[in-house]
């Protein structure tokens, strides 16, 4: 047995962490979440530059062509440094979502760019409260031209282009869903910032209005295809959330490691060690439930979809636990601007949303193992 | 990344299937398969005896206690070795419940510290089960806090005399040998004066007493010692060097990977798929699925985190600490999980007798034997301090009778 990622995999880790903590460190992020810049463009083609954006990304269109597995990895990294860039947006959603169900000149014309650093995509799914569920879509397709509002949209402020999923049908079934490709800088598209909870990963909301888009995949097939694409996502995300938790567990150790009250380091108190023990807890059991995600995502096995759900919710879990006890260990200090605890805890509860909530994905968990229960 | 045995673990696989397939007591494997915590008796047959043919048949082919030496009643087998082993057992390993002591402590502390014509006595038939070990360290003054027990070894000669009581002996009752914690110096630091020894528990003055647990069964016993007597030769390790001793013993302990902790999900996924609620099927009820989702991922995190470890293993590496996780998260779980199945029967969860209680009182068994899960072999909150100090790096606590002598510690709280 060998449930575990290889010697270079590992290496492309050290490497990822190595490049992040010089070209990422808590202050490149603090950039963005003050506003001096909507994303890190310096940091973006970086990774474009050590071929982080297109690890999954087959040779032929641009990329490194290595696999998911490698992906996963650079996803923790990118997870643990908390990087200010459009990355979950444009390489978990729009690429996979291109790379599921794309034409050829599709392929052609968006993986390169995506790999190169030329393009931010995302995925316009959600059009304000609610799941993921073909009932929620109400943005209208007709021909080529689209008509409806979408929010929030991931990074879609900065994004070139949209992954859409548009109404094309009114039975009441998943069938009613297509998908379209927009390019958000041609017309019909009006585009307006959203103030979220995680500044250092933009929301949007996108106005289409006759907007001009193609079919990406076939007519009626998108809500399949949407499926597809979280539950990668998911696995993905979930990589970037036990980072995260990792390194929020990691300052709170410090933290308790070097501050003295009542005489001695306050993580000789075992209110605070048992505080960190449970963080502990909490992320070993996310790092192993996303570890059997990285397998199945790895493998296109028929077990994805309950791997990922399980992953989703554990490194959900995880991150949220992690972030707001890291808070709770640094006291006081925890709840200052000048203090990091805050922007992981921002992130963590942003990730927590942004593919469908715990709740959907409890849900979905349960329908899955019981799917499979009954085959 | 993958779940595939390399060749040589694959053929180890076979050989271990085909010879489990031809020999295990077959007539029990549904009953072992459906056995849970509180719950694991065999309705026509004495579970001890079952246990013990099925131990020695296995030592007589050379599948008992794997990892040992072969010279000791082992097979000479790598750890992967024993892992795929008790992948293989499957529900037969339910069976080793009585010889788990003897030969996840006793017998590893006998082979670290006896001397070696004790240890080709003694460890054969203990890896037969033949002959049944217990592990003798807690006492009324000394359970978290070990290091504070007061059971005393005075030298008489060339034998020592043994006085004081041991308490949640498991398997005292039926156990040939055991191996014993004393107190030889209380005059120094607690930690300081002690010493261990292997013993007889035929001896004279070796009186066992079983303790009636709150679930109303009797695992545990009292084990009270008047004026026994040990021989020198039968010291493991060094006279006040006991503490050092029992480490490797809680070593062992705690290194034993893969036989997977019990957490109560595969039961109540089960019951919560055939269960018709006022409203319909449990399992299509938004609530009852939101906590059924966070169980399954604690039982799945748990089952990848051994699999991550085996595949350690498999490398010929030492897994790492992350193990210690297993039994605080599982002790907590089985008994929330009880505690909802009850609920999701309403009223009727209070009934707990086989004949009238759902699933013959599964459940009900689980809640009430689940609060000694979160207290056996560590409690949740040493396992946190273990996880804190020896995962995290942080410090230990501070310890106001660390260089007191034993005999002026305070023994008393409210006085």
């Amino acid at each position: 047995m060998n449930f575990d990622f290889s010697d270079e995999q590992k290496q492309m880790r050290d490497e990822a962490r190595k490049f992040l903590s010089e070209q990422c460190p808590p202050k490149a992020v603090r950039a963005v979440l003050d506003g001096e810049a909507a994303y890190d463009k310096d940091l973006w083609k970086g990774l474009a530059e050590m071929g982080f954006l297109g690890v999954a990304i087959p040779e032929q269109f641009g990329g490194a062509g290595a696999g998911h597995l490698e992906l996963c990895v650079i996803a923790e990294e990118m997870g643990r440094a908390l990087a200010p860039v459009p990355f979950s947006s444009t390489v978990y959603l729009a690429a996979e979502a291109l790379m599921l169900a794309g034409s050829d000149a599709q392929k052609r014309k968006w993986l390169p760019k995506i790999a190169a650093g030329e393009a931010i995509g995302t995925l316009a799914l959600f059009e304000g409260k609610g799941n993921p569920s073909p009932k929620v879509i109400k943005l209208t397709a007709s021909g080529d031209s689209l008509n409806g509002t979408k929010k929030p949209v991931p990074d879609g402020a900065i994004a070139d282009f949209a992954v859409v999923a548009a109404r094309t049908g009114s039975t009441g079934r998943d069938a009613d869903i297509s998908l379209f490709l927009v390019d958000l800088k041609g017309g019909g598209v009006e585009v307006k910032e959203l103030t979220n909870i995680d500044p250092t990963r933009g929301q949007a909301e996108i106005i289409f209005s006759n907007a001009r888009a193609e079919p990406l995949g076939a007519t009626g097939e998108g809500w399949g295809i949407i499926s597809q694409v979280l539950d990668r996502a998911a696995v993905l995300l979930a990589f970037e959330q036990v980072g995260g938790a990792d390194r929020a567990l990691e300052m709170g150790r410090d933290y308790a490691l070097d501050r003295i009250a009542f005489g001695r380091p306050i993580g000789s108190f075992q209110a605070v060690k048992h505080i960190l023990a449970d963080m502990y807890v909490s992320a070993t059991l996310a790092r192993s439930n996303c570890y059997y995600g990285a397998w199945a995502l790895s493998t296109n096995a028929a077990e994805l979809p309950e791997a990922a759900a399980a992953a989703r919710i554990s490194a959900t879990q995880a991150f949220q636990h992690c972030a707001k006890n890291n808070i709770q260990v640094h006291g006081g200090m925890g709840f200052t601007w000048e203090f990091d605890c805050h922007m992981y805890y921002r992130r963590a509860n942003a990730t927590a949303l942004g593919l469908g909530s715990l709740s959907y994905w409890e849900d979905a968990l349960i329908d899955r193992m019981r799917k499979k229960n009954a085959a | 990344m993958n779940f595939d045995d390399t060749p040589q673990e694959a053929a180890f696989r076979a050989e271990a299937r085909a010879w489990i397939a031809a020999n295990a007591p077959k007539q029990y494997e549904e009953e072992l398969r459906k056995s849970s915590l509180g719950r694991t008796q065999l309705k026509n047959a004495n579970i001890l005896e079952v246990a013990r043919a099925w131990q020695k048949k296995k030592a007589d082919a050379g599948w008992a206690c794997l990892h040992w030496p072969k010279e000791y009643g082992g097979r000479g087998a790598s750890p992967i070795e024993r892992v795929i082993w008790q992948q293989e057992e499957g529900p037969y390993g339910r069976l080793s419940a009585m010889f788990i002591i003897g030969h996840g402590m006793c017998g590893p502390t006998m082979m670290a510290f006896a001397r070696e014509e004790h240890k080709r006595h003694y460890l054969p038939p203990l890896a037969s089960g033949e002959k049944i070990w217990c592990q003798l360290f807690s006492e009324p003054a000394g359970g978290s806090d070990v290091a504070g027990l007061r059971t005393r070894a005075e030298k008489k000669g060339d034998d020592w005399i043994i006085n004081g009581q041991k308490i949640w002996t498991s398997g005292a009752h039926y156990s040939d040998y055991g191996i014993l914690l004393t107190r030889t110096d209380p005059a120094v630091p607690k930690h300081k004066g002690l010493t261990m020894f292997f013993l007889d528990m035929k001896s004279p003055g070796v009186e066992v007493r079983p303790i009636k647990q709150a679930s109303g069964q009797s695992d545990f016993n009292e084990v009270y010692f008047t004026d026994i007597r040990i021989p020198d030769h039968q010291r493991l390790g060094e006279v006040n060097d006991g503490w050092n001793v029992s480490l490797t013993t809680l070593m062992n302990e705690r290194m034993s990977i893969g036989a997977g902790v019990a957490t109560g999900f595969p039961e109540l996924f089960e019951f919560c798929n055939n269960l018709m609620l006022e409203d319909g099927p449990a399992i299509e009820d938004r609530s009852v699925r939101s906590r059924l989702a966070n169980y399954a991922v604690k039982a799945s995190g748990l089952k990848y985190t051994s699999m991550r470890a085996i595949s350690a293993l498999s490398k010929g590496e030492r897994p790492g600490p992350e193990n210690s996780i297993g039994k605080l998260v599982a002790g907590s779980m089985i008994q929330e999980v009880a505690m909802y199945a009850l609920d999701l029967q309403g009223a009727a969860g209070v009934v707990s007798g086989p004949e009238d209680a759902e699933l013959a009182g599964k459940f009900q068994a689980m809640l009430l034997r689940a609060p000694g899960t979160r207290v056996e072999g560590g409690t949740d909150e040493i396992m946190r301090n273990i996880i804190a100090e020896r995962v995290l790096g942080l410090p230990g606590d501070i310890r106001v009778d660390k260089d007191v002598p034993f005999n002026q510690i305070p023994t008393k709280g409210r006085s």
